[in-house]
């Protein structure tokens, strides 16, 4: 051990000794990358099929606070970058992973995020097999931003597309909506909420991999930001017609309903770490629960609604008997004074 | 979730939309001869829309959207002067979320704070006031927003930076009262309304007796309400039923929250900190006599009009609202917001030209998210 310090300084970032330490020590000797080069240099079997596609994405991650009930930053960073490649139909094989650093962050803090990233990948099947890390001053950044980017495996035959939906299709999601938002929301103490929530945080990987062997999935999506009304919104545009949900058939905790209640926000419009809704061909729809519900991550499926004919927008029957638009949210989820 | 599902039951509704439509019809109302209902609060305004109130109750039913939007009816003077402070060296403004995005003429208060101004998003008075706490170098001000049900906390929070000698805490004080408007509406002589929806939140604090006018000097029925669709669907039932009996009476359809006199700890530390300010202006309506409040002088000190010179305290004004804007039409129950050339083209919720589009509970953004964009498109 030559790391002696408690914080990160500049010097971990200049390039020097310092910062040969800290990687050595925080990342490296976790992720214990095979190559010792600047790059990873990779093969694997599944890219030998023929008619196989490799499958690339990229996003970066940025959440205060960086710990919360349920997870953290490096648990994101790796379960986001991992379930955008398995909605597309990719078997997840390798992250990368780049850390921007706030001077004076602990180094014990980095120590657990890069902990809960290895385990996160472990459970998922992927490999961190590259990195970068960059110090920034003060205030420049929050403690800690970290963009992964991961590479995966489309096996031949399978295409997953919005455009494929076809009106008669059923939606289905994998569990309950929007506990990560609320749980973000009541962890950022602004508003004194105390609550046993947690964030459903998962890397959904093998829940794909089980429902593409089971059923001709048409398309998928994991509602992130902007919950599950703008992931059905962008399918909607996309397939060309109306996607009607049912508000009865919605999984919510009544913690999360009640979060939603006191603070005036749409649990629809709530963000998710761990839920993704897909589209089935209605004869499927039994085989696809069915396989869905044998993964842990799938215990919760269910269906909420279906496509339909008509203009590409998202409709709610309400448990009142009503019927509504849900629109894409615009700009952030205002709370609203009373 | 209990005391909230109870009062999102769909089979009582079938029961109260059946009698809906048996004293619609009793009354003669039709689609062509409709009774104008005003729902006054914003926040009804919403669930109408949210839960598909409009589709559901009889054609012979019209409601006019209220000014009982805090939000909506802030005029872009005074966002202007939000901006204006928030723009100050050394200030930490704070605000309600949903006041963040209200154009003024120049910027909104999140436009400000992407060009550098430290503007805060509270969800409390007393989260400003922890703020001042914890920055003694700092002047937190607090934008004092909204009608009766937000008033009271503000008062207090005052209260309290008194209590603690705090001089680093001031209020941009645009609380404004419901009762006011409400009759400046009733003076107008193109006003047609027939019975009012009550805001029941506010009720909550002032009691029904200040809307004793209307049932008694404008002979209107009104009925205080609650905010659940069951609780919406009764009190128009209960309007119809005065109308139709001809009665015009104050009656209180949310008694579960709403007490006859209200609540006299509010009351009290209204009055101790607030005074009237002769007018206010409306956004859409223009000054309305008595219709806003100011900080009392013993307060003066945490009066962010007069610390900086500001606003009222600076003298008259004027400000042009845009052009080809129709909030005021809107407002008064006049325009119903789809009919505004400006709906869904020059103003949406990206890109909102008027404040009753920016707020969820702004009758324009209400129709927008929730189906009266539908109303807009040409039909299938």
């Amino acid at each position: 051990m030559t790391l002696r310090d408690d914080k990160v300084t500049l010097s971990h970032g200049g390039g020097g000794k310092a910062m040969r330490d800290l990687i050595a020590e925080v990342f490296t000797s976790v992720f214990e990358p095979t190559s010792r080069e600047d790059q990873a240099r990779l093969t694997h079997e599944a890219l030998l099929a023929a008619g196989a596609q490799l499958a690339f994405t990229t996003d970066s991650y940025v959440v205060t606070p960086v710990e919360f009930p349920g997870g953290d930053i490096g648990k994101i960073a790796v379960c986001g970058t991992v379930n955008d490649l398995a909605v597309g139909g990719a078997k997840p094989l390798w992250l990368s992973a780049a850390f921007i650093i706030e001077e004076g962050t602990e180094i014990a803090l980095l120590r657990r995020i890069v902990a809960s990233m290895k385990a996160e990948a472990d459970k998922a099947g992927v490999k961190i097999v590259t990195g970068d890390t960059k110090v920034v001053g003060r205030g420049s950044a929050d403690k800690v931003f970290i963009t992964t980017s991961g590479v995966g495996v489309i096996p031949a035959g399978r295409d997953l597309r919005a455009d494929m939906i076809q009106p008669g299709d059923v939606a289905i999601v994998n569990g309950v909506l929007g506990d990560h938002g609320a749980t973000i929301l009541a962890a950022r103490g602004d508003m004194m909420l105390s609550s046993d929530l947690q964030s459903d945080c998962a890397a959904l990987g093998h829940l794909m991999e089980a429902t593409c062997n089971a059923v001709p999935v048409r398309a998928c999506r994991d509602a992130t930001r902007g919950g599950i009304a703008s992931a059905l919104n962008e399918m909607a545009e996309a397939a060309g017609c109306t996607i009607e949900i049912d508000e009865a058939s919605l999984p919510l905790r009544a913690e999360v309903k009640g979060t939603c209640e006191i603070l005036g926000l749409d649990p629809l419009y709530l963000a998710n770490e761990g839920t993704l809704v897909l589209f089935v061909p209605a004869e499927h729809a039994d085989t696809a629960l069915a396989a869905m519900r044998s993964v842990d991550t799938g215990k919760g499926a269910t269906i909420i609604g279906r496509a339909k004919e008509g203009a590409p927008m998202v409709t709610m029957r309400t448990a009142f008997g009503g019927s509504r638009i849900v629109d894409m949210l615009v700009g952030e989820q205002l709370p609203r004074i009373c | 979730m209990r005391y909230v599902e109870e009062f999102r039951d769909p089979t009582a509704a079938k029961s109260l939309l059946a009698e809906i439509e048996k004293v619609t019809n009793q009354i003669g109302a039709t689609k062509d001869k409709p009774v104008h209902i005003m729902e006054i609060c914003g926040g009804h305004t919403h669930a109408i829309f949210r839960y598909g109130l409009d589709r559901l109750t009889p054609e012979g039913i019209e409601f006019i959207h209220g000014p009982g939007c805090p939000v909506c009816v802030l005029p872009m003077s005074r966002v202007d002067e939000c901006v204006q402070i928030a723009e100050k060296p050394n200030v930490i403004f704070t605000t309600f979320g949903d006041a963040m995005r209200v154009p003024g003429t120049k910027k909104s208060l999140l436009q400000a704070k992407a060009d550098g101004a430290d503007i805060r998003m509270v969800y409390s008075p007393l989260d400003a006031l922890e703020l001042a706490r914890r920055n003694p170098d700092k002047e937190v001000v607090f934008f004092g927003l909204g009608f009766e049900t937000t008033t009271p906390s503000t008062a207090l929070s005052i209260q309290q930076a008194a209590r603690d000698g705090l001089t680093n805490f001031s209020v941009f004080c645009n609380h404004i009262t419901v009762p006011e408007p409400i009759k400046a509406l009733l003076d107008d002589p193109y006003m047609m309304l027939d019975g009012f929806v009550g805001p029941g939140h506010v009720s909550m604090v002032i009691g029904v007796h200040p809307y004793d006018f209307i049932a008694r000097d404008y002979n209107k029925p009104i009925v205080v309400a609650g905010f659940e669709p069951l609780d919406l669907l009764q009190s128009v039932l209960m309007v119809l039923i005065q109308i139709r009996d001809g009665r015009a009476e104050v009656e209180n359809q949310y008694a579960r929250i709403v007490p006859e006199h209200g609540n006299p700890i509010s009351i009290a530390a209204m009055e101790d900190v607030y005074e009237r300010r002769p007018s206010f202006e409306w956004r859409g309506l223009g000054e309305i006599d008595a219709s806003g409040l100011k900080i009392r002088d013993r307060y003066k000190a945490f009066d962010a009009e007069e610390k900086f010179g500001i606003g009222y305290a600076a003298g008259p004004r004027v400000v042009q609202e845009p052009e080809g804007c129709e909030c005021g039409a809107v407002m008064t129950g006049r325009m119903k917001p789809t009919a505004c050339p400006q709906f869904g083209k020059g103003c949406t919720p990206e890109m909102p030209l008027g404040a009753l589009m920016v707020s969820s509970e702004g009758a324009c953004a209400a129709y927008w998210q929730y189906g009266g964009r539908r109303a807009a498109e040409p039909a299938e």
